[in-house]
């Protein structure tokens, strides 16, 4: 499956907002943490394991600049 | 002298006789004239009508679609050109007529024109409209890059997406960017992104060049196909001071190709140690909950309603060790004295015992009643027996001497 950052970004955001209003309880907030941190994870190996594809699609007998 | 017969014309055998003499004249056939457009009239057909006048004097001129066609900018009234032609007489009116081939606006370039008019068409159509423009996204993953593949716009391009975001796949659709025929090309490869979907953010554009390099991108059909994209697009025509209606309608302008790309990507550097942000603070906030609630628990454990049953469990037990203490230390004390008392009781019967006595060389006399503690209790020629401390022996009782 693809990694989707925007939407890991999106949900790390809400966990942070989560933590910081504070009021859950303490098993929520492990859990919260944990997801936190393994979203980290995730993203940062996404980041670090890429490497730049190109594809490159020809038109028909295009003149160059 | 003779006379000659008048010749009499019909009006067409007129028009045509005096058309033959124009169209025969070498000097009338490429004509360059000046002047300012009035009676403008489009015709449906694509022909183009208009007058060509100038302070004192006025022709009239017709563009033929075929022309007309290539025109860059559309002719208006009060316009002063420069127009190309060849003079003729159009018979059924009997008047003579420019038959333009080419023309340009006089003074203002044409192509400086053609922009002018389309740019301002195309805003009253709400091309260029802020509503209209699409976000870009966050994090594409797939970047599409529009451009001749050979250009130098498109190794800026790969560079800097490379050292920004090598996480992006980058699609190239190559096209010509200039020349016959550029214009259908890039609108076309515009079109195709948008069919396969192909890309998630697309740059369109090419390095620099003059006016009339860049001119592919001023043209309508690209601009209809920019706006019809829903693919964000940037566009990156030349060098910054560079525009074209391909800037106007794109969702962005970016004013290099390298420029663009620095727009379609986020840098990955900076993503990282925003991750490493994140990491920091989820890991202090929550530390700080957890001291918090350890916090909130010592709290409690200090508050009254766990205190007694606590305390009190340790009173007990202090006391209860306190006592076993003072247990054991009475019972030893006790055990001493006790000993003390035994040994020195023993001294004390050691001391009264009559063995003591016996054994500094005193010794019991017994007779048949007992111990002789008197000599009034005996009488000459009585036996008694004498008890040392090694034993004892008997006697006869010679003599009695009273004290």
């Amino acid at each position: 499956m693809e990694h989707n950052y925007e939407k890991s970004l999106a949900r790390l955001e809400e966990i942070v907002k989560l933590l910081e209003e504070g009021g859950q309880p303490l098993e929520k907030t492990l859990e919260l943490f944990s997801e936190g941190t393994a979203l980290i994870s995730s993203c940062s190996k996404y980041l670090d394991s890429a490497e730049q594809k190109i594809t490159t699609l020809m038109n028909n007998g295009g003149t160059d600049e | 002298m003779i006379t000659p017969t008048p010749k009499v014309y019909t009006v067409n055998e007129l028009n045509n006789y005096v058309k033959g003499i124009l169209d025969s004249d070498e000097n009338l056939k490429y004509v360059y004239v000046t002047g300012e457009i009035s009676n403008f009239k489009a015709h449906y057909s694509g022909h183009m009508y208009m007058t060509v006048k100038d302070e004192a004097a006025s022709v009239k001129a017709v563009m033929f679609a075929g022309n007309a066609s290539k025109l860059r900018f559309v002719p208006e009234n009060g316009m002063k050109i420069l127009a190309l032609g060849t003079i003729s007489l159009f018979p059924r009116d009997g008047s003579y007529q420019l038959y333009i081939t080419a023309m340009q606006p006089d003074g203002a370039g044409a192509l400086s024109i053609a922009f002018e008019q389309l740019k301002k068409k195309l805003e009253a159509e709400g091309l260029f409209s802020a509503e209209h423009k699409k976000p870009l996204p966050l994090f594409p993953r797939r970047v599409g890059v529009i451009t001749s593949s050979t250009g130098a716009a498109v190794q800026d391009i790969f560079n800097v997406l490379g050292r920004r975001f090598p996480v992006a796949q980058v699609v190239v659709r190559s096209a010509k960017v200039q020349g016959e025929g550029a214009a259908q090309d890039i609108a076309a490869a515009i079109r195709e992104f948008n069919e396969q979907n192909g890309a998630d953010v697309l740059i369109v554009g090419r390095g620099g060049g003059s006016v009339e390099d860049l001119w592919a991108f001023n043209e309508e059909v690209v601009a209809r196909a920019v706006y019809a994209s829903s693919i964000p697009i940037i566009s990156a025509v030349g060098h910054e001071t560079d525009y074209t209606i391909c800037d106007f309608v794109a969702d962005l302008r970016a004013p290099t190709p390298s420029a663009a790309a620095e727009i379609a990507v986020p840098d990955i550097f900076e993503l990282k140690s925003d991750l490493d942000a994140y990491k920091a603070h989820i890991y202090n906030v929550t530390k700080n909950i957890i001291s918090a609630e350890k916090a909130r628990l010592d709290a409690i454990q200090k508050s009254g309603a766990l205190k007694d049953p606590v305390l009190k469990l340790q009173d007990n037990r202090r006391s209860l060790a306190y006592l076993e203490e003072k247990l054991t230390d009475i019972t030893r004390n006790t055990l001493e004295i006790s000993k003390n008392r035994l040994s020195s009781l023993a001294g004390k019967l050691d001391a009264l015992s009559p063995l003591g006595v016996i054994a500094r060389g005193y010794g019991i006399v017994n007779d048949d009643n007992g111990v002789v503690s008197s000599v009034k209790s005996i009488k000459k020629g009585d036996s008694v027996t004498i008890k040392l401390s090694d034993g004892s022996f008997g006697a006869s009782v010679t003599e009695i001497y009273g004290e």
